[in-house]
């Protein structure tokens, strides 16, 4: 199925160390949904939506997903349906 | 002594693949990374693989691509995310080594020597960053692996996309001496002229034929070309962010339309000045001299050189400098199409300087007060804050003026 690039809100938290814990994300129709857990993360580039940055493994409502932060465009992204 | 491992990484496509990577819908499509017409760079930067077999080539008209290729997709350059991903995949580099040494944007030599007891023989270095710079960038890579940097870029150019090319002392009599020879790096159109001329054809035939005849034909550049066939090339990679000594400090631009009098030379000359100005002062060095490259309209280029009474920053006793030799030199057969300036002769700013009796030491102090003054301004306020006067109507200068990252000679 074709994917879009979705730019989306996120809330995180950021620790004493630097480190960043994405807490949730607002999709862009408004509707926001909890980051249940941080799975993984690496830098990586988006095959189906084009873009790279540190992209993070995150489960929400029980579903795997990618968010990326990229850092040339200093915001998030996240790969949707079409 | 330890058989070096050299690594030279070449990034597909460059341009062309950035772009594709960051707009997937362009994947798979003849893509090329053209420079604006409008602005008269109107030539192709960069192309695709799909667009490769077209046989499009760098350098040639967008015109004359397009006649070849009715479905191009030429897009417009994006310099500054070119540099970024450069970086990027200079970050992947220093995870295995810190000689790095850049050659352009896109292309790096890397000596692994020391690093092959972490990380396994040169195949397996080259292996892993061409993975990780697929994975994380989503760009693809062709690596040469060799014992000197010659061969291992001559490898990197053997097998694209997304390739390793290994040339060992053993193989390499083999797989490249019956290459043209105007492969090896160094090996120019003038170079390859001169050598035909000597029944010269492949780098076999540079490797085997008498050294000193080719010094007597090419000078030293002879014997250097002659090592490297014979895969004697013992040049370093520089370390990673190493800086040459600055030689000469110089801008120049192709204009929109041709200059057609002296007086818009000079408004172009003033421009070009103060960025040469500019980074003078960041690198607090005077320019003991000034040189000129005009190139007119037939694209035939001349250069001009003069000393400076006094060494100076000035933007404006730089442009006057460079606008006496322009109208001392230049004829006006043709128009102009391209202007540089150059600041040559450099030396550091706190360096005593010998005066002499006929100069005006006191304009070039007051000067030097105006421009010290414009500079604070600019630098508060923006580099538009302040301008000359006759910089305000409308010069030949293109709007998107940036500077390129070229390749610097190779380290010795």
């Amino acid at each position: 199925m074709a994917k879009r690039k979705v730019y989306v809100k996120v809330l995180i938290m950021q620790d004493e160390n630097g480190e960043i814990q994405p807490l949730q994300i607002v999709w862009d129709d408004g509707k926001s949904y909890e980051v249940d857990k941080v799975i993984y993360k690496c830098r990586a580039s988006s095959t189906k939506v084009g873009g790279t940055g540190i992209r993070y493994t995150v489960r929400i409502s029980g579903k795997e997903t990618f968010l990326y932060f990229s850092e040339d465009e200093n915001r998030w992204f996240m790969e949707g349906k079409c | 002594m330890k058989e070096r491992v050299i690594l030279h990484s070449d990034m597909n496509g460059f341009y062309a693949s950035v772009e594709c990577m960051l707009n997937p819908e362009l994947k798979g499509k003849p893509v090329a990374v053209g420079g604006s017409v409008e602005n008269r760079h109107g030539i192709i930067l960069a192309k695709s693989e799909e667009a490769k077999k077209f046989g499009i080539k760098t350098g040639e008209a967008l015109w004359q691509a397009q006649q070849k290729c009715k479905d191009l997709i030429i897009v417009p350059p994006h310099y500054d995310k070119y540099k970024a991903y450069s970086e990027y995949a200079r970050e992947i580099y220093r995870r295995y080594t810190d000689l790095i040494e850049p050659f352009g944007l896109d292309e790096c030599w890397l000596d692994v020597t020391g690093s092959t007891h972490l990380f396994g023989n040169g195949y397996d270095i080259a292996y892993q960053i061409k993975e990780c710079i697929k994975y994380e960038l989503g760009l693809t890579v062709s690596v040469g692996v060799s014992f000197n940097k010659i061969f291992a870029k001559l490898g990197s150019d053997m097998k694209k996309p997304d390739a390793i090319t290994i040339i060992s002392k053993e193989n390499f009599k083999d797989k490249i001496w019956s290459l043209p020879a105007s492969d090896l790096l160094g090996v120019g159109r003038a170079t390859t002229n001169k050598i035909e001329t000597m029944g010269i054809k492949t780098i076999g035939d540079l490797a085997n034929i008498d050294v000193d005849l080719l010094v007597c034909r090419l000078g030293k550049n002879g014997r250097d070309l002659w090592m490297y066939a014979n895969g004697m090339d013992s040049s370093r990679v520089r370390p990673d962010g190493f800086r040459d000594p600055i030689k000469s400090i110089g801008h120049g631009i192709t204009c929109k339309e041709d200059l057609v009098s002296t007086e818009e030379v000079w408004k172009v000359m003033l421009e070009l000045s103060q960025n040469v100005s500019k980074r003078l002062k960041e690198e607090k060095l005077n320019a003991c001299g000034v040189q000129i490259s005009v190139r007119d309209n037939q694209l035939i280029s001349r250069q001009f050189q003069c000393g400076m009474p006094i060494a100076t920053q000035s933007a404006m006793e730089l442009a006057h400098a460079g606008i006496e030799l322009f109208t001392t030199n230049y004829n006006w057969k043709y128009d102009v199409r391209s202007l540089t300036i150059r600041a040559i002769n450099l030396q550091p700013d706190d360096e005593p300087v010998q005066l002499d009796l006929f100069s005006n030491v006191t304009k070039h102090e007051k000067q030097e007060t105006i421009d010290n003054t414009v500079m604070a301004i600019r630098k508060r306020f923006g580099d538009k804050a302040i301008i000359n006067a006759t910089l305000l109507n409308e010069t030949k200068i293109p709007k998107d003026d940036h500077e390129s990252v070229l390749p610097a000679p190779m380290f010795k």
